[in-house]
């Protein structure tokens, strides 16, 4: 039961070695688990993509099938909203590579700040996304939940809409397909919204860290890993504004 | 500058395979202008009538918001060939069956409704 | 030349090392919040035992109804139910996780020569949301099960069945993503945690095998994840994306839903395989015939895998022009497969073969997995598929391959590793009995299934017309013997831990890093750090390493 020789005598480990407390003892070094964390958050994202992309899926095959419904199911949305919310996150972005940056700098106050702002404009767009929600349930325009075709079969009853759109109205089978042209806005906006969530809770833990200086002494890859979380969050919204909002305002 | 800082702080980590790049701010502040600009770029897009570009032009502009979010943001354009592999496998593997399912799927479903060849 | 390769220390003086993974630390909290993937592994083999025995006893409540044609031992929504929950149970909780979720986290890391895997919390999250998906599934057991079939068919368990499919759907989601980041860090171990020296092709083609499967698991699914969250929403809410009235369509969810099942069922081999090339390599002793086609094959199946799900689908409304393409697909995908078969038979020519019961194991996987693959090319073409789709020619097709193949690889890589988990050797003949009884069991139980399938026996029927009745009890018969089978290990694989022979490090004379290492192994695996200077699979490094072995001391 010896050991075979083909294991090191110690030549390339020193047993005693000095590593960093964040390094974790399976790592040989810091820039291992450096690396090896920001291939797994990676990974992480490509079933994220696969996950979303079951949505988009059904977007692509619906909006070809029923066309005229989903043009006019989407003048429902706001574009000033959508646009907003669109430059909120997009904001969101910068402040958090900013951030990023701040935490390779060793800057922990600029550190603080760009996750701070990153944080306020977070919960600015899920604000934003509440008035939208609210707007759809006000106007019965919830799949499952007393679904109205009101505003399709007689645009005319919506004045606001109709002013700017002048929808035609349209025929009863039709119409019944805006309800899945407003079940993907809900699940897609609503799968959105629940990540967002989630990366604001986790941006709120790492603001506490940030100020006990956590992400300041050369160990940025927690920081680091998150901003590819929360600019791959920002990606699905590139996609998700002109599919939902923009397919088509000139009608 | 900054070169120095980070290499002082890890001796082990400058002969690396990878040096590790740090974008300056300016780049940051360059590609968020963009990104706003774009997005104006495809509001305004959505009100002209340009029939069956309509899609295209909004599905290309939110590819290259994307890949500016990607490369910059996201920092591929510097990384290891093992990140800008991931990355590519996965654009592959979502549009193949993502992309080439709907198209197939709604061609037959068009196709049949007016009575359609075998094939669709 | 001797008739077993089995080497084991002098019995009178070995003992098991007194510090290793398992007697490091002591408490029942030490197991449960340990980031040692040994500890994990072990973990998940008492789990994944207990759900094997669930979906077994399913199973023998099917064949018990199925003894005569009358659906008389239970109602025919009871037996819908208990054919449901037999195809989640062993699907969802045994054949996904079995492999890799056991052999696979505790080889993996010593194999490449690492200490752990890259991501070792990440790995007990796995193991806790399998077993919250387990826990699920009991749930839906004691109130009243499922009967849509684990295929989750819309519009039936969306708007027709009033059984808990929520909790079920639920069930498979949670246990999704504990294969997803089992996968995420077996790709990212293999990658950035390999020793000095272990270039890729320097691997055991075990890794090579995880490695491809664990591609599946990552990328596809996630898209089974969103499949369940729109059956969810449609049967809560009535979003209509199913719902033709509403115009949705059922036929998206097979598309998604197959989009993950097939290559799920490569998830559920491919660690198989890498078993056997182990095994095969071992008992021949001679290294892996045509390495570098077997690697690539691997990922060859992944990527083909992909490509070929709707030949569930055939007759299920997709057009004519995609039956074909997928049909063809379908042949294409063979073929990695059938390389890795040549290339193992190539393996055994001219090697030592001797007759342990791993290689038994492995000798029942090559024979019935080839019969099983090919009988999938029979119904990977369209024409044959359109007569014997959902009859028992399909459940005979895939029993062949799940059981017939990756359970018996399975058994074979416990029985080839179990001296290096805990210490000790099995008995030797009555688990070589234990492997033939198996054999015959499972040809009595699922050889008459082809035949019934042909003769037009639709599957999913407690009923069935008289004349197929003798068959049936054939297979009956056989699945009692298959019963035994698989219990003998139970029994003597506990018995084994605490008077089986002491087994050293290398009762096999295997190469490969794991068997350099003490059994059971350290929890930091090594001593130090590893340095591959040798190719997989070389047995004359090893001779030279036992030349150099000193044996006894003065």
């Amino acid at each position: 039961m010896s050991d075979s020789p083909a294991i090191a005598n110690g030549a390339a480990v020193a047993e005693h070695h000095e590593h960093p407390p964040y390094q974790r003892h399976h790592f040989e070094s810091v820039e291992q688990q450096a690396d090896t964390t920001n291939f797994a958050m990676w990974l992480f994202l490509l079933t994220e993509i696969m996950f979303f992309g079951g949505l988009f899926t059904a977007y692509l095959i619906l909006r070809n099938w029923y066309y005229p419904a989903f043009v006019e199911a989407s003048h429902q949305l706001n574009i000033f909203w959508g646009t907003a919310n669109t430059a909120v996150l997009i904001s969101s972005s910068f402040t958090m590579a900013m951030g990023v940056w701040s935490a390779e700098m060793r800057k922990k106050g600029t550190l603080v700040l760009c996750l701070v702002l990153t944080f306020i404009l977070g919960l600015v767009f899920l604000g934003i996304k509440t008035i939208e929600y609210k707007e759809k349930i006000e106007k019965h325009h919830v799949p499952g939940f007393h679904y109205s075709l009101q505003s399709f079969t007689n645009p005319a009853s919506d004045p606001e809409i109709y002013k700017e759109y002048h929808d035609q109205p349209m025929a009863l089978d039709m119409a019944r397909h805006t309800e899945l042209y407003f079940f993907l806005y809900f699940a897609m906006t609503g799968m959105h919204a629940l990540h967002m969530i989630i990366g604001i809770a986790i941006l709120g833990f790492m603001i506490f860290r940030a100020r006990a200086g956590a992400y300041t002494t050369g160990h940025v890859t927690f920081v680091e890993n998150f901003g590819l979380y929360w600019h791959f969050v920002d990606i699905i919204w590139i996609f998700l504004f002109p599919l939902l909002y923009l397919i088509s305002r000139h009608q | 500058m900054s070169e120095q800082k980070q290499n002082a702080a890890h001796p082990e980590a400058a002969h690396g395979e990878h040096e590790h790049h740090i974008t300056p701010p300016g780049v940051y502040i360059v590609i968020f202008l963009s990104l706003l600009v774009f997005t104006a770029l495809t509001v305004g897009a959505s009100y002209i009538e340009m029939g069956i570009f309509n899609p295209v032009v909004a599905l290309a502009i939110g590819v290259i918001k994307a890949t500016l979010v990607v490369l910059f943001f996201m920092g591929v354009k510097y990384s290891t060939k093992l990140t800008k592999l991931t990355v590519f496998a996965g654009l592959f593997t979502f549009t193949a069956p993502y992309c080439g399912l709907p198209s197939r799927t709604s061609a037959a479903h068009n196709s049949k409704k007016q009575g359609g060849p075998w094939w669709r | 030349m001797s008739s077993t390769i089995v080497s084991l220390p002098d019995q009178s003086t070995a003992r098991i090392p007194k510090t290793n993974f398992i007697t490091k630390e002591n408490g029942l909290l030490s197991w449960l919040l340990t980031g040692d993937h040994k500890r994990i592994a072990v973990l998940y083999l008492i789990s994944i035992t207990f759900f094997f025995f669930i979906g077994g006893s399913l199973a023998g409540l099917i064949r018990l109804e199925l003894l005569t044609p009358q659906s008389d031992l239970m109602a025919t929504d009871t037996y819908n139910k208990v054919f449901t929950m037999h195809g989640v149970v062993m699907i969802f909780l045994f054949l996904v996780p079995s492999v890799p979720a056991t052999l696979g986290n505790f080889l993996i890391p010593i194999m490449i020569g690492a200490k752990d895997l890259a991501l070792p919390k990440i790995n007990l999250l796995s193991w806790y949301l399998y077993v919250v998906g387990g826990i699920l599934v009991i749930y839906t057991m004691v109130s009243g099960g499922v009967d849509t079939g684990w295929t989750f068919t819309t519009p039936l368990s969306t708007h027709y069945v009033n059984t808990n499919v929520m909790s079920t759907g639920l069930a498979v989601f949670i246990a999704g993503f504990s294969s997803i980041f089992t996968g995420l860090n077996f790709i990212v171990t293999i990658h950035k945690m390999r020793c000095p020296g272990m270039t890729w092709f320097r691997l055991p083609l075990f890794v090579w095998a995880h490695y491809a499967a664990s591609i599946l698991m990552v990328l596809g699914t996630p898209v089974l994840a969103i499949a369940i969250v729109l059956v969810a929403l449609e049967r809560t809410v009535g979003i209509g994306v199913f719902d033709p009235a509403k115009g949705g369509d059922p036929l998206l969810f097979q598309h998604l839903f197959w989009f993950y099942s097939h290559p799920a069922v490569y998830i559920m081999i491919l660690p198989g395989f890498g078993v056997i090339s182990e095994t095969i390599s071992t008992f021949s002793r001679k290294r892996v015939f045509g390495y570098t086609a077997v690697a690539f094959s691997s990922v060859a199946i992944a990527v083909f895998g992909f490509f070929v799900w709707a030949h569930h689908m055939f007759i299920m409304g997709i057009s004519n022009y995609a039956v074909l393409v997928f049909s063809l697909l379908t042949m294409l995908v063979a073929v990695p497969s059938a390389i890795k078969i040549f290339n193992w038979t190539f393996t055994l020519y001219k090697g030592s073969i001797t007759f342990e019961t791993p290689m038994l194991y492995t000798f029942g996987f090559m024979g019935l997995f080839t019969i099983g693959g090919l009988t999938g090319v029979f119904l990977g073409a369209s024409g044959t598929d359109i007569h014997l789709t959902e009859t028992y020619f399909i459940v005979a097709h895939f029993h062949f391959v799940m059981v017939g193949g990756m359970l018996m690889a399975f058994l074979a890589g416990i029985h080839f590793w179990w001296p290096k988990i805990t210490g000790r050797m099995y008995p030797e003949k009555i688990s070589q009995l234990a492997a033939v009884v198996t054999f015959i069991g499972f040809n009595l139980t699922f050889f008459p299934q082809f035949i019934l399938g042909t003769l037009g026996m639709p599957r999913r029927y407690a009923a069935y017309p008289p004349e197929f009745q003798v068959l049936n009890v054939f297979s009956t018969a056989g699945a009692t013997i298959l019963g035994v089978g698989y219990l003998l290990p139970i029994l003597y694989l506990t018995w084994s831990l605490k008077y089986g022979a002491i087994a050293g490090s290398n009762p096999w004379q295997a190469t490969g890093l794991e068997w350099q290492i003490q059994s059971p192994p350290l929890t930091e695996n090594f001593i130090e750090t590893p340095i591959m200077d040798h190719e997989a699979y070389d047995y004359e490094w090893l001779d030279r390493q036992k030349a150099k072995e000193v044996t006894s001391v003065g």
